[in-house]
This record gives C-alpha cells, sequence and structure tokens, in this order.
C-alpha cells in the first residue's frame, strides 16, 4: 500500500485535469475521480508489477469517462455550455488570461471524442505516445494519426470561430 | 541523407519527443519550408495554450473526497468491520512511535561532510527517484552535454560508471542545488524500473572517506570520497541489498577514469 501511495497519489491533480477536460462538469469529473481511485486501490494487488503505475491509472479513468460520457449520449443531448472555461474553472480565471484561453477551449470541446484525449493525454499530461496507445488501448501508428487529425482540426476550428474567438486568434501565434 | 522528414516527426518535434539528431534534421527542414514551418508554430502555440488553459485545474487544492489516504482508510473501514479498525488504529499509533523514535535526533545538528553529502543524496532520489515524468533533465543520449553541464558546474572532472553488468542502465542526469553547492545527480534503473542514483560533489570536509552505509526514511545508500570528491549511491527499500556491490564497482571506476 506505500508504494501506492507514493506512485498514485502525486497523480491525482492530472487525473482531475483530463477528466474534467473530458467531460466538462467539474462535480462529474471528481465523481469519476473517486471511482477511478477506488478501483485503483481495490485492484491495486492485480497490477502487473513491471507496468508503469501512471498508464495505468489513466486507463482505468479512461475507460470510466468514456462510459459516463456514453451514458450522457444516451440520456440525450446535454444543455449546452455558453462558456466552456466557466464550466471548467472553479474560480474565473484573470480576465486577460480568460479571453486568450477561451477560444481554445472552446474549440476544444468541439473536437470528436478521441483524438480530444490522444491531444489531452500527449499535450496536456505529457504521456509518451506508446503510453497514449496503452491508455487508449490502440497502435502507437493510431495514437500518432489522430494527434496530426486533432492538430488540423483544433486549428481549423479556430480559424473559422464564432466570431468572438476571432479577435483572439491573433494571440495564439507562437511567440519564442 | 537520412529518412525523408514524415508528419510523425513534425508532431514529435512539437511534443519534444525527438532524439537530438532528429530534432536537428527536423529544424534544418523546417528552415527550408516556411510553410510547414508556420503550420507547426501554429501547433506549438495550440499545445502551449491547452497547456496554459488546463493549468489551473492541476494546480487547485485536491478535494477531500478525493484525498487517497481517507479513500484507503473508508475502504479499509468496509473490509474490516469495526474492532479490527480500532486493532488497526492501535498498531498506527505504535508505527507512528516507533518511528518518532528512530526519527530522534534528526535534524537536531547540521551534518558536515560525507554525512551531509549522504543526506543531499537520499533527498535528490526521494525528489527524482520515482519521478515518472522527468526524472533526468539530460538523458543517455546526450552523455557527453551532461558531462559537460556537470564539470562546468562542479569545476571537476567526472565519470560516468558503467553499471550495467549490475543489470542497471544508464538513463542520464541532472545538476542539483545542495547546502554545499551544485552536486550532479547520475539515474540508472533496471529492467523492472527499480532506480538507483549516484551524487557527486567537491568535498570541502572529508575529502577522503572510507565507504559507509547511509539510510534516511526508505533511501538507503553508501557514500564515500575520494581525492575531494564525494560519492553517494542510493537506492529504494526494493534494492538496497544490492546497494553495496554496486557502490564498490562505481568507485573502482570512478578512480580509474577521474
Amino acid at each position: 500500500m506505500q508504494d501506492m501511495m507514493a506512485l498514485v497519489e502525486p497523480l491525482i491533480p492530472s487525473l482531475r485535469r483530463y477528466a474534467r477536460s473530458l467531460l466538462r462538469d467539474q462535480a462529474g469529473a471528481d465523481d469519476l475521480v473517486q471511482d477511478c481511485l477506488e478501483r485503483v486501490i481495490s485492484r491495486w494487488h492485480q497490477r502487473r508489477a513491471d507496468g508503469d503505475a501512471r498508464t495505468w491509472v489513466f486507463t482505468i479513468l479512461h475507460n470510466l469517462a468514456l462510459n459516463r460520457l456514453k451514458q450522457k449520449a444516451r440520456r440525450g443531448p446535454h444543455i449546452p455550455v455558453e462558456d466552456v472555461s466557466e464550466a471548467l474553472f472553479a474560480t474565473a480565471p484573470a480576465q486577460e488570461d480568460h479571453l486568450h484561453h477561451r477560444a481554445v477551449l472552446a474549440a476544444l470541446a468541439k473536437l470528436p471524442e478521441d483524438q480530444r484525449s490522444v491531444l489531452l493525454l500527449v499535450s496536456v499530461e505529457d504521456l509518451s505516445y506508446a503510453e497514449a496507445a496503452a491508455v487508449l488501448g490502440v497502435p502507437v501508428g493510431t495514437v500518432m494519426s489522430r494527434l496530426s487529425r486533432a492538430r488540423h482540426r483544433l486549428a481549423e476550428i479556430i480559424e473559422e470561430g464564432p466570431g468572438r474567438s476571432a479577435t483572439t486568434g491573433a494571440t495564439l501565434r507562437r511567440v519564442k | 541523407m537520412s529518412r525523408p522528414i514524415s508528419e510523425d516527426d513534425l508532431n514529435a518535434y512539437i511534443d519534444n519527443a525527438l532524439p537530438s539528431a532528429r530534432r536537428l534534421e527536423v529544424e534544418a527542414y523546417l528552415e527550408r519550408n516556411p510553410d510547414v514551418a508556420a503550420r507547426y508554430a501554429g501547433f506549438g502555440a495550440q499545445r502551449d495554450a491547452l497547456r496554459s488553459a488546463l493549468g489551473p485545474i492541476a494546480a487547485e487544492p485536491v478535494p477531500p473526497q478525493l484525498n487517497l489516504t481517507h479513500l484507503v482508510a473508508s475502504r479499509r473501514r468496509r473490509d474490516w468491520g469495526g474492532w479490527r479498525a480500532a486493532a488497526a488504529a492501535c498498531l498506527l499509533l505504535l508505527v507512528g512511535g516507533a518511528s518518532g523514535w528512530m526519527l530522534r535526533g534528526v535534524g537536531s545538528e547540521p551534518r558536515v561532510g560525507i554525512n551531509a553529502l549522504a543526506q543531499e543524496a537520499s533527498y535528490a532520489y526521494a525528489v527524482f527517484g520515482p519521478d515518472r515524468g522527468r526524472p533526468v533533465e539530460i538523458a543517455a543520449a546526450d552523455s557527453a552535454a551532461l558531462v559537460r553541464w556537470v564539470e562546468n558546474r562542479l569545476s571537476r572532472q567526472i565519470a560516468v560508471p558503467d553499471l550495467a553488468a549490475a543489470g542497471y542502465q544508464f538513463m542520464g542526469g541532472r545538476v542539483v542545488a545542495t547546502g554545499n553547492g551544485p552536486a550532479g545527480l547520475l539515474m540508472y534503473d533496471d529492467a523492472k524500473g527499480g532506480r538507483i542514483a549516484i551524487l557527486m560533489r567537491p568535498m570541502v570536509q572529508d575529502q577522503n572517506a572510507a565507504m559507509a552505509e547511509h539510510r534516511e526514511g526508505d533511501v538507503f545508500g553508501y557514500a564515500w570520497a575520494d581525492n575531494g570528491m564525494g560519492y553517494s549511491l542510493v537506492g529504494g527499500s526494493n534494492n538496497a541489498g544490492l546497494l553495496h556491490p554496486i557502490a564498490d564497482e562505481a568507485r573502482r571506476q570512478f578512480r580509474a577514469r577521474t
């Protein structure tokens, strides 16, 4: 149990972020992480000792998130959220960050789920391509092609953007 | 000429996932292809924007319902029932008391010389040993750059021992801060991901010291000093029994190569 505390506890902030970015529902996402941690605790002894704990924990969370998204879809279309960042954050971010981030979060919300999860795991949670492939249960080649599609699609969505994000599009240019 | 640059290479470039040789090739390619460069710079900006937009979620305090210690405890309560939990509580009290007793004197006076070195190595291992994301700053593939970095900061010549015969592959390393200035930290892992590390820095006191065993919490190690340079080889409780012969081997190689 000691090794579980040491390996799993530092992952909790990332798990919350991944769940919330996928579900876009704060309370729902934390419930999901709680489910995930309970499974981790009860199945810890079944884990392959040579496997990477982070990949294993993310796999459990990802599968729970997929089930939850399917349930939501079955219950009919959810009420669209006006402002994605309001759905994501407990407290409102500073005004300028808010404008800057709103476009990219709104665009992220429009990506298909499979592209969104690849992009989040690789770009935000820093999983390697092989680790992301293990979490998603697909070959590494699939991870690479989904990642590429996700990046192109996200750029298109931001460029098309609704009126208000057109003004913030300019801030997304990389400044070295 | 090397392999043509693929879309996978370009994405890996954005994710900092390319070995440095390939990275240089991609950079050269991007210089020749400004259109592609502009598109991928945009993807890089996308990545940065996502990270900074979602970063604050991971910085929020973890709510009590997700406290792992609480979750483990409530599961135990369900599994064991009341009186056994009470027994567990007594046990925990005993463990707490015993650890308190074992830790007596810790922090009571500043350590010096080889003892300070041993403590620094244990702290460095406690931080970077379990780090799954970025245990090393410079990977083994760039050993030359790592050695240059450490030698510059320590103003001493160093060597990287080869511990493959003991089953440990060199992962890479970094410069770390200690109470006695910069130190070099070299990290190794075995086939099962078990890690050991070697911390080294110049010594003021204990310029030469025989090898001595040390332990700090769950971190075990062997420290020694030769010709003004101090070393400690550290590992976790799972490989504690193997550390002594490995430390001997590392010392033999340091002596032969510096």
